[in-house]
């Protein structure tokens, strides 16, 4: 125990006099809780609170035009600037190089009436349908309606543009449908639909109630910090392959290690040293960030983490830290130089940490990524943390992804001892 | 009774993944309270020789015994018997004398008392007390080459290995440090030890061999090799028996 003891003390006093090291294991994650929450938590309030920057330029001197315009604003995404019906589309696509808007819509001049014509040819069709004899009977070439034209920056991601998109799709819906309504009531009644009548049609919308599934039972919607904090944090404890595996390779290379295999003592008491010593680390890393999304993310105007199970948490950090210290531990053991252990650990936590869904959510991986997927450790870490923090569950509701992070902890347990005796006996 | 301090019979040894031996039936006897010099040319297999008494290297056939103890078969518990300076600085540079002390020797199966009294006797006698809590990666070469010695023998071992320990040091800490390792031996150590400084070597040691190609050429005390092949100094003894030409390949 004295033998331990006194590793660990010499763990610690070399640990705590890196503090280059220190700076790297404590400042990134909370640099990078704090930024990618902040970046998503306002990609959240852009697409709820009107602030996607958009121009509109209506060349239709008809209502539809107009209903159009009311409709996109009432689609609550939109900071709409307009421009004058005569403006030219170059000096709109100037105006969205120069970042004035990342989108901009051009209603044609024959809006109205092609929509109205479209209206009436669709009434009729229903009419027909019914058997009752239509008052006009029109026919409209569909090529012949012009299209709406939109314009985006090319800076917007696939999803944001398809999430604007649907929001135009459903203003332009509601201004189709209108005049739809308007037609059919013209041909049965012969007069113009009653404003009244109109309102009362066009509210009758069926709400949606979103409800996120939650093993607590919880109706709280999870946000940008539940999300990111956790995720971070399981990355920067991985990353301290840059300082173990370094500490690892340093003892190597500068003979501390040729010394120690000298000595009556068996080196598995330098690996259980390390192990504690950084396992405390990894655990004093999530205490920092999760202390940090509680009490100071408020302060900052980013949502508090709400912390899950206190139980699930501490037990799933203290495997996910287990995991990533003996990570470190194997990168130190097989890398030559810390130059090796430094790339291969940062680059290899870096793709570990894209296949397990860290950077893109698993859900949306690519089937021939599942397999690889449920290959990486930070895969399990993230997939835990999430079962507490997003669903709300119970340490009992995660032990299905605790047991596979367990299960590759020892094969790189195993993997490093197997490493450590051929270095033992050869070197 | 055999008063060996090591005892190596029918040693053979090939690195792994290489063809050519290193050792092949290599026989040698150091007794107990020698001061044994080991000599030779570069890659005449001094180090090599060297790891394999430390259990280092495992070797493929014959016979390493420590004070009558096998190497391979007791490996833990007879490295107790032994310290082992090596060339490099084996220690943590980030920390200081006595924090690098305390360690190793616990390491070295000490208990904390004693490892207290060590220390300070230690670093008394190699001159580093002013500096014991200053961090080794501040030190000159010549400190650190002292304190590399006092981790090889915190624990009092019977049998000490030093490969190089004078190397790239000033007068006055090889001054100290040959007189220490002296000192040792008059308490009864047994120095096993390899160097490029054959003065030093003349100064410190009672008995050599010299070793070329995996071989030892010849092992006895100076006088009498220096009496057998007519010279009248160890460099001359060393061209002599393993030739002029240059060894570094």
């Amino acid at each position: 125990m004295f033998k331990l003891w006194s590793t660990i003390l010499k763990d610690i006093r070399i640990l705590t006099r890196d503090k280059l090291g220190l700076i790297f294991m404590f400042v990134m994650p909370i640099v990078l809780a704090v930024v990618i929450t902040a970046v998503q938590n306002s990609t959240f309030e852009m697409l709820n609170t009107n602030t996607v920057p958009m121009i509109i330029c209506n060349r239709d001197t008809g209502e539809a035009g107009k209903q159009l315009e009311t409709a996109i604003y009432k689609v609550g995404m939109f900071r709409i600037q307009t421009v004058a019906a005569n403006e030219k589309d170059e000096v709109i696509s100037g105006r969205m190089h120069a970042k004035d808007a990342v989108i901009a819509i051009i209603i044609p001049s024959d809006f109205s009436s092609k929509i109205k014509l479209k209206a009436n040819e669709t009434a009729q069709k229903a009419l027909k349908n019914f058997g009752m004899q239509s008052v006009d009977n029109i026919k409209v070439d569909s090529s012949a309606i012009q299209p709406i034209t939109l314009l985006y920056h090319p800076v917007l991601q696939e999803t944001f543009r398809r999430s604007i998109q649907g929001a135009l799709r459903s203003a332009l819906q509601v201004v189709q449908n209108k005049e739809i309504l308007r037609s059919l009531y013209f041909n049965l009644n012969e007069r113009a639909m009653p404003d009244s009548m109109e309102k009362d049609l066009m509210a009758g919308q069926v709400l949606i109630n979103e409800i996120p599934v939650s093993r607590s039972g919880s109706r709280n919607i999870p946000n940008a910090s539940q999300h990111n904090v956790p995720a971070w944090t399981v990355f920067a404890m991985f990353f301290i392959v840059i300082s173990l595996g370094g500490s690892v390779v340093r003892e190597k290379i500068n003979g501390s290690f040729v010394r120690l295999k000298t000595l009556p003592t068996n080196y598995l008491v330098s690996l259980l040293s390390k192990q504690l010593t950084y396992l405390f680390v990894t655990v004093m890393q999530a205490a920092v960030v999760f202390s940090l999304g509680i009490w100071l993310f408020p302060s900052m105007g980013l949502p508090r983490l709400n912390m899950p199970d206190i139980a699930g948490v501490v037990v799933v950090t203290l495997i996910c830290g287990w995991c990533a210290v003996s990570y470190a531990i194997m990168i130190g053991v097989f890398a030559k130089t810390q130059e090796q252990s430094n790339g291969i650990g940062a680059v290899s936590i870096v793709l570990m940490a894209a296949v397990g869904g860290l950077l893109v959510p698993s859900f949306a991986m690519p089937q021939s990524f599942q397999f690889v997927m449920k290959l990486s450790p930070l895969h399990w870490c993230l997939e835990a943390y999430y079962g507490l923090f997003l669903e709300g569950g119970k340490l009992k509701d995660v032990l299905l992804n605790i047991l596979p992070l367990l299960g590759i902890t020892l094969a790189v347990q195993l993997i490093t001892l197997y490493g450590l005796k051929r270095k033992i006996s050869f070197e | 009774m055999s008063n060996a301090a090591v005892r190596i019979v029918n040693l053979a040894f090939t690195y792994p993944r290489q063809t050519a031996a290193c050792f092949s039936n290599l026989n040698l006897e150091v007794q107990q309270g020698e001061r044994f010099g080991l000599f030779g040319p570069n890659g005449a297999g001094k180090t090599t020789l060297m790891n394999c008494m430390t259990g280092l290297l495992n070797y493929q056939q014959g016979s390493i015994q420590l004070l009558g103890n096998e190497i391979t078969h007791h490996k833990k518990s007879i490295n107790k018997l032994f310290g082992f300076v090596p060339q490099d600085f084996s220690f943590y540079q980030e920390l200081s004398p006595a924090e690098n002390l305390s360690f190793f020797g616990a390491w070295s199966g000490l208990q904390k008392s004693e490892i207290k009294n060590k220390t300070t006797e230690l670093l008394e006698i190699l001159g580093l007390t002013d500096v014991r809590n200053k961090k080794v990666q501040e030190f000159s070469g010549g400190m650190k080459r002292r304190v590399n010695l006092a981790i090889g023998v915190i624990h009092n071992p019977q049998i000490l290995f030093l490969d190089e320990p004078t190397v790239g040091v000033d007068v006055h800490s090889r001054h100290a440090i040959i007189n220490y390792l002296k000192k040792l031996n008059e308490n009864g150590t047994t120095l096993i030890y390899t160097s490029h400084q054959l003065s030093e070597a003349e100064e410190l040691c009672n008995k050599v061999a010299l070793i070329d190609d995996g071989k030892i050429m010849a092992h006895d005390t100076l006088q009498q090799l220096m009496l057998d092949h007519k010279e009248d100094g160890l460099e001359g003894l060393f061209i002599n028996l393993t030739g002029k030409s240059f060894r570094d390949s």
